[in-house]
């Protein structure tokens, strides 16, 4: 007797095992964490899937995804990691796509501070320009070929300061250390939040090389196909458009 | 090899490291030695303070320097009230956040020296006339001197460590705030990972050595000793 109620505890187990929806883990590119959140919360209301989201710098989760960290998906902050992990065999074939494209804007919490051209980076009164680091950061490597298309990169040198992503550059402008910066619009503007005050110039996107934040999945499963879907679906577009990126 | 920014970065962290110990060491010294000897009740409040850097995440110390150093902080507004500037994105700010980063592991082991000491060898000084500063020079510190040892080798080792507090106020401006750890950091991220082995590799070595010479000569100096 006892047995048999224990087999049909086993069975309903399994039953719902099969029934509750699967968990994946995502790991996200820093600067598209909130976003990521907003976009989780209605996929798994929509698909009753469950959402894990990994938050750190696209380099250090590269390097974990090749030493096996148990992501299922990754969202990128560029475009060159997500291809890297393509071409090694890491990422199922095929299911890497643009998500979001960034935008660079030049601000200050100051206001009157930056013109609506960015003449003020060819002046002398700040002391410090913060951008993400070139060497880690694409909106870092952005804002130097802006710097470098107007012939400032050179001379700004002793007054960069690198932020190690560009969250960081956010940072040292909104603590007033740094008395400007390039950051993500994202950053200065959001649904969830009062857009952050001050004076801004966005930058015209030629100037730059565009910043194509890729995602890839890297396990072929139902739940990880239903999530690439719905990052590519129109409602999750209007939503990573409401943060301040464009979408492809 | 070593390419010409990372040789940078080298010498800026040893002259960090190195700067940071004499602060520390001239800082800690009167302050261990206060802790140590006083029967003031406060003195766990100072004592629990010197402790707290061991506490806090690094980032977290940094960020909440990164908002004291800037012009709406204490300390960036004491700053440009003297004249100067904001501290941070400069050496002198990471030197700031080092002190305050490495206080404990100066300041606890000359506390726990100069209490191992005691009263006693200090009591029978006084007894033969000297006065106060005699007797902590001539009998207090060269008795705690194995702790004055560990103190600026921890002192020393844990500010070459230091990645948190460099990176949340340094900026990683070459040659003037970007360490040896952070250039690793960033090798890492971008991928050069034969850089990045080099430089730790070569930290690790020349740390151990640097270890090895400090306890090997301490013993030696120990064992000759009477």
């Amino acid at each position: 007797m006892l047995i048999r109620r224990c087999w049909i505890a086993v069975a309903l187990l399994l039953v719902c095992e099969l029934a509750v929806a699967d968990e994946i883990r995502v790991a996200v590119a820093s600067n598209f964490a909130t976003t990521s959140e907003a976009i989780a919360q209605r996929f798994e209301e929509t698909s009753g899937h469950q959402v894990t989201l990994v938050f750190g710098s696209t380099g250090k989760h590269y390097a974990q995804i090749r030493n096996g960290a148990p992501f299922e998906a990754f969202l990128a902050a560029d475009e060159r990691h997500p291809e890297m992990l393509e071409s090694d065999g890491s990422a199922v074939p095929g299911s890497r796509f643009t998500y979001a494209i960034g935008r660079l804007v030049l601000w200050s919490p100051e206001a009157g501070y930056v013109d609506a051209e960015g003449l003020v980076l060819e002046g002398s009164d700040f002391r410090h320009l913060a951008i993400a680091n070139p060497k880690l950061a694409p909106y870092g490597r952005a804002a130097q070929e802006v710097l470098r298309s107007r012939g400032l990169w050179e001379g700004l040198q002793r007054r960069l300061v690198r932020g190690e992503n560009i969250s960081q550059a956010f940072q040292f402008v909104k603590s007033g250390n740094a008395e400007l910066g390039f950051v993500a619009l994202s950053q200065v503007t959001s649904p969830e939040r009062q857009p952050e005050t001050g004076s801004r110039w966005p930058v015209p996107e030629g100037l730059h090389t565009p910043i194509r934040q890729q995602a890839v999945l890297l396990e072929d499963s139902a739940a990880t196909r239903a999530f690439g879907e719905f990052v590519r679906s129109e409602e999750a577009r209007s939503i990573i458009r409401s943060f301040g990126y464009r979408t492809p | 090899m070593l390419t010409e920014t990372d040789l940078a970065a080298l010498w800026i962290t040893l002259k960090l490291a190195g700067l940071t110990t004499l602060i520390l060491i001239l800082l800690g010294t009167p302050l261990a030695w206060w802790l140590a000897r006083t029967r003031f009740r406060g003195k766990v409040v100072v004592e629990a303070v010197v402790a707290l850097p061991l506490v806090l995440p690094p980032t977290v110390l940094g960020f909440y320097l990164l908002l004291a150093l800037g012009p709406n902080g204490p300390i960036g507004r004491l700053m440009e009230a003297l004249g100067g500037h904001a501290l941070a994105f400069t050496f002198a700010g990471l030197v700031v956040g080092s002190v305050l980063y490495s206080l404990p592991f100066v300041v606890q082991p000359l506390q726990d020296a100069f209490s191992t000491v005691g009263r006693r060898p200090l009591e029978v000084a006084a007894t033969l006339r000297a006065s106060p500063l005699d007797r902590f020079l001539t009998v207090a510190v060269p008795l705690a001197r194995p702790g004055f040892l560990t103190a600026a080798v921890l002192g020393f080792a844990h500010t070459v460590g230091e990645f948190g507090v460099v990176l949340m106020i340094g900026g990683s401006i070459p040659g003037e705030t970007r360490v040896l750890s952070i250039a690793i950091y960033e090798h890492v991220e971008a991928l050069e990972y034969g850089r990045a082995h080099m430089l730790a590799g070569g930290l690790l070595v020349l740390s151990f050595l640097m270890l090895l010479a400090v306890y090997g000569w301490n013993r030696r100096f120990r064992l000759v000793r009477p």
